[in-house]
């Protein structure tokens, strides 16, 4: 009986790893073969029987990912764009929630409900006379037409007021008493204990940003403008068969992404489980 | 707190709350009635638009090719939601699980999901590649050749769901991990002590457990796949043929290409409706099947 037992544990166990196994590599097949492509040349990309790995490891995609576009300028516009994004989005985020969980005022509950309702609404509702305000401001092309109309999210003051009213008030009661006003609170009290919330909601905030693609094919029509993604869209359309260029490309556009999983793993799984709409 | 009064206290309300509620009405509030308004004309952007009343609409419904999209569109969820979500949720058990290698795995499925759709597009178009792409080479070892995958009307859009799958499961996953590790293991125990086995466990207690995740994750895996675009426009652009045409698609479509603003204005609005219905929908059904403690 114990045996059996024991067999059947190990017989479990035999399964388990193997399909972890199985479905492990399937997940990872697909970067094996991109960072392999990206070490080919393009030559050897194209010719048959196929290797999964080169012989010869060359770096030939990645100096002419450099020399044929403009890559360097795409990946810096990304991470302008991102970076400012993610602070303009929680520092005003922030503030608005603070508003909302903090002071009482008339209107206050009605204002959030339809702060709400706007994250019913999806973003290709707004996207095109959004592009045609950007037209008539002449924000075309420019970085603030990327990155303003990205700040204002309604979704990351939903989670923030969330967060602050989990907040013990006796800490702003004090600073209060001790003649501080709101803002002094809002900076040296609430900003601090709030460290969490905000790396989740920055993180979130950095990815969407360096990942969309919908906004800036709307908003950019110049190659010096260009987000990596649309770079990199635009890469494959124009060098249709130099594979291991654009998968050069690829692979770097996820190495920022896979840096900070890396690092703050926590946060962001806890911004994937707490969120999840895209836009 | 309670010393703020009258004058003061709306002149902090208005300083916190001013920049996000302009933002708000500027850049939300405002495009949202602008498209509304927009569904009505017809504009290039480059001539006077022209109002049209329901055209707009009237043209849409007699569009075969707004049909089309529509039917693509459902065709996407039915292959994409219930795989994407049974395969989530597998794995989920799966690395929940101690042993070797976990963390490891995580990680594998979680990469894609912090990607980008045009890197994950990309890579995969280079996968289905007909005569150069790994994934024939690995088919014809078993002797089986492939499809011409996204050059093929029949082939092009299960290719993107499989694409889209291969994306977010490491999602699904997540939600799943994060929910059953919220199941006390009392409960476990309890039921342990009355004899279940893993099946009833699983069917008695963790299924029930785990159903305002499953909910979760069906409400907004149905959302996103709605509003299916990024993978659709880099990977075929709607074709071949248009077999792969989805709403958001065509609404990018006819205004970026064909310059008809109006048009597209319309065609959102009906994408808005769908969506607000089926949350509707969905929140109602919810009470027959979501359990929450």
């Amino acid at each position: 009986m114990i045996r059996k037992k024991a067999n059947l544990r190990i017989t479990r166990k035999t399964i388990l790893y193997i399909m972890l196994i199985i479905s492990s590599s399937t997940m990872i097949m697909p970067f094996v073969w991109m960072i392999s492509t990206s070490l080919k040349t393009t030559q050897y990309t194209l010719s048959i029987p196929i290797q999964l790995l080169p012989d010869k490891v060359t770096l030939e995609g990645y100096k002419r990912l450099f020399e044929i576009s403009s890559f360097g300028r795409m990946f810096s516009n990304s991470f302008l764009v991102a970076i400012i994004t993610t602070i303009g989005q929680l520092l005003i985020s922030s503030m608005a929630a603070y508003a909302f969980a903090r002071i009482k005022f008339r209107g206050s509950d009605l204002l959030f409900l339809l702060y709400l309702a706007t994250m019913m609404i999806p973003s290709q509702v707004t996207v095109t006379p959004l592009f045609i305000l950007m037209r008539y401001f002449g924000w075309l092309d420019t970085y603030q037409g990327l990155i303003v109309p990205g700040l204002f999210r309604a979704f990351g003051v939903f989670l923030m007021r969330q967060s602050f009213l989990s907040l013990p008030r006796e800490l702003e009661e004090a600073a209060y008493i001790d003649g501080a006003n709101r803002l002094v609170i809002f900076i040296r009290v609430v900003l601090p204990l709030s460290k969490p919330v905000l790396i989740t909601q920055g993180l979130m905030a950095f990815m969407d940003s360096w990942n969309s693609y919908l906004w800036p094919l709307f908003v950019t029509s110049k190659a010096e403008m260009f987000t990596l993604p649309l770079g990199l869209a635009n890469l494959q359309g124009q060098y249709l068969t130099e594979w291991n260029v654009v998968m050069a490309g690829t692979v770097l556009s996820i190495i920022p992404m896979l840096c900070i999983y890396i690092v703050a793993q926590k946060y962001l799984i806890k911004g994937f489980v707490t969120s999840g709409l895209k836009g | 707190m309670a010393g703020d009064k009258g004058l003061k206290k709306y002149f902090w309300v208005l300083f916190f709350i001013l920049p996000s509620l302009l933002g708000k009405l500027i850049f939300t509030v405002f495009p949202m009635l602008t498209s509304l308004g927009l569904t009505m004309f017809e504009w290039d952007l480059l001539t006077t638009p022209e109002f049209v009343g329901f055209e707009n609409f009237k043209y849409l419904f007699t569009n075969p090719t707004f049909w089309q999209s529509l039917l693509h569109t459902l065709y996407f969820i039915v292959g994409y939601v219930p795989i994407v979500i049974v395969l989530g949720f597998g794995v989920a058990l799966l690395l929940n699980q101690k042993i070797k290698g976990r963390s490891f795995s995580r990680a594998a499925f979680f990469t894609p999901v912090i990607s980008s759709w045009v890197a994950v597009s990309l890579l995969w178009m280079w996968i289905f590649s007909p005569k150069y792409g790994i994934l024939n080479y690995l088919l014809g070892l078993f002797s089986i050749t492939g499809p011409n995958w996204l050059y093929d009307t029949q082939w092009a859009m299960p290719a993107i769901i499989i694409t889209s799958i291969w994306k977010d499961i490491g999602y699904i996953m997540i939600m799943y991990i994060a929910g059953l590790q919220n199941i006390p293991d009392e409960y476990y125990e309890a039921a342990a002590l009355d004899g279940a086995g893993r099946w009833q466990k699983l069917i008695h207690i963790t299924f029930p457990m785990l159903s305002p995740t499953t909910f979760f994750a069906l409400m907004i895996s149905l959302i996103n796949s709605f509003q299916v675009f990024d993978q659709v426009w880099i990977m075929t652009q709607g074709g071949p043929a248009n077999s792969t045409t989805t709403l958001v698609q065509q609404i990018v479509m006819n205004a970026t290409r064909y310059g008809r603003y109006g048009y597209a204005a319309a065609i959102s609005w009906i994408l808005f409706l769908i969506i607000f219905g089926f949350t509707v929908l969905q929140n109602h059904l919810q009470k027959r099947w979501v359990f929450y403690e």
